[in-house]
């Protein structure tokens, strides 16, 4: 008698898988999937759920994946196959055509209007940390707009890699240094040593004798010009000066 | 979060391993057990983000859990198999807890089998009682039956488990 009861008791002793918890609650939305892709990056760890993709990183493991996750984003994460057209999604973002909804609950308001203008940026060019900061309507927080993207949880598709020194220095990169940064822009096509030649030369504008618009340097507005036609300015004051008016496209300057 | 899945959050962590081991108890194997314990959680949770704060802060989660159970697994047999959603990455569990030792031993094995293949009253009976140590006003409870039905059932579901079930023989 004693023997089976004691049997049975034992029986209730049996513990629910490792990861139940955190499987169910991916399964209700309340926890996060991730996968690896092979992406045109090499391989990224990215997370998802029910509002979106929720964070990407280039890690060495799954187990380092889920660290920086659980302790960055503070929720639970548990791998996951991926939604049959995720994969696909991710590659299509990568190559500029906007695909992907992003969840970025969990960051301040502030953060999220830095991340939501960085989208805004087209591939292939550039803009300067205080042009997101003037965008959102805080142009003299142009740290915080550097801060805001160092810990950008979703780089290479929130492209923070896009935003640059304003000296036109490609600036440090939270998604893998500058190295990882300048390779990125140059797999989209940004020419960064004239950037940097044009930078250090102390220019800001480039405008087109023609059009009378001056642009960001990457702007492909002003690309399209012919060499002969392009005129270079330091600053606003000295394009305004020379009958320039601000391109309605990369907006260097409050219109 | 809203508050109702915090709550669901902490029921989960909290009654995971009982509700596996009721789903284990009842099934005799760890597959199926992992699927009644999914499908329990999963019907929990369907129901609490429609109940209003006050019925949730009511909820005696043990026994409400314990019978969405009972009836996952009575659908179940009945053959009315819910549609069971694969969880994402659900594979079955390799490590080596102090929980494997339990069911790496033989005799609990057999024990699980044996449990699994008893008639459903006797099961439930004695699988609340003597798996899930509820009182027998709890295992009546979430039964829906009265407590002499349950006492009945669990004497004689261990009887059977003996295979002393000649029950008039000796009385």
């Amino acid at each position: 008698m004693t023997t089976l009861t004691n049997d049975l008791k034992l029986l209730g002793s049996v513990r629910a898988p490792r990861g139940f918890a955190d499987r169910l609650l991916a399964h209700v939305g309340m926890a996060d999937s991730f996968a690896r892709f092979n992406t045109v990056l090499g391989p990224v760890y990215v997370a998802w759920n029910r509002h979106g993709v929720s964070a990407a990183a280039r890690m060495a493991s799954a187990d380092e994946f889920e660290d920086w996750f659980r302790k960055d984003v503070g929720r639970q994460l548990a791998p996951a196959p991926a939604p049959p057209d995720l994969a696909e999604k991710i590659t299509d973002e990568l190559h500029g055509r906007r695909r992907l909804r992003f969840d970025l609950r969990g960051l301040t308001p502030f953060e999220q209007a830095v991340l939501r203008k960085t989208l805004e940026i087209p591939r292939g060019e550039v803009r300067p940390y205080g042009w997101i900061a003037r965008e959102i309507g805080h142009p003299a927080a142009v740290r915080a707009v550097g801060t805001a993207l160092a810990n950008n949880p979703i780089p290479y598709f929130i492209p923070c890699h896009r935003v640059v020194r304003t000296d036109g220095k490609i600036g440090n990169y939270g998604g893998g240094g500058p190295e990882a940064k300048r390779s990125i822009l140059t797999m989209e096509g940004v020419q960064l040593t004239r950037l940097e030649d044009f930078a250090h030369h102390g220019y800001r504008y480039e405008g087109v004798r023609t059009t009378k618009v001056f642009c960001f340097p990457t702007c492909y507005h002003g690309r399209a010009a012919r060499e002969r036609n392009i005129v270079r300015f330091h600053d606003e004051a000295e394009a305004r000066a020379a009958g320039y008016r601000p391109c309605k496209h990369c907006r260097p300057a409050a219109a | 979060m809203e508050a109702s899945e915090k709550v669901f959050e902490r029921m989960v962590n909290e009654h995971q391993d009982r509700i596996f081991a009721l789903g284990f108890a009842l099934t005799g194997n760890r597959h199926d057990a992992e699927e009644v314990a999914q499908d329990t959680f999963l019907r929990a949770y369907r129901a609490l983000v429609t109940y209003p704060p006050e019925r949730i802060r009511d909820l005696k989660q043990r026994a409400w859990l314990h019978r969405i159970a009972l009836n996952v697994v009575r659908n179940r047999v009945r053959g009315v198999k819910p549609l069971l959603v694969e969880l994402n990455g659900s594979e079955p569990d390799r490590s080596a807890g102090p929980e494997e030792d339990v069911m790496r031993r033989a005799d609990m094995v057999d024990l699980a089998a044996r449990v699994a293949g008893l008639p459903p009253r006797f099961r439930e009976a004695v699988v609340l009682r003597h798996v899930q140590e509820l009182s027998y006003e709890e295992a009546a409870a979430a039964l829906g039956q009265p407590v002499g039905t349950v006492k009945a059932n669990v004497h004689r579901g261990l009887k059977l488990l003996r295979g002393d079930d000649d029950d008039n023989s000796h009385e």
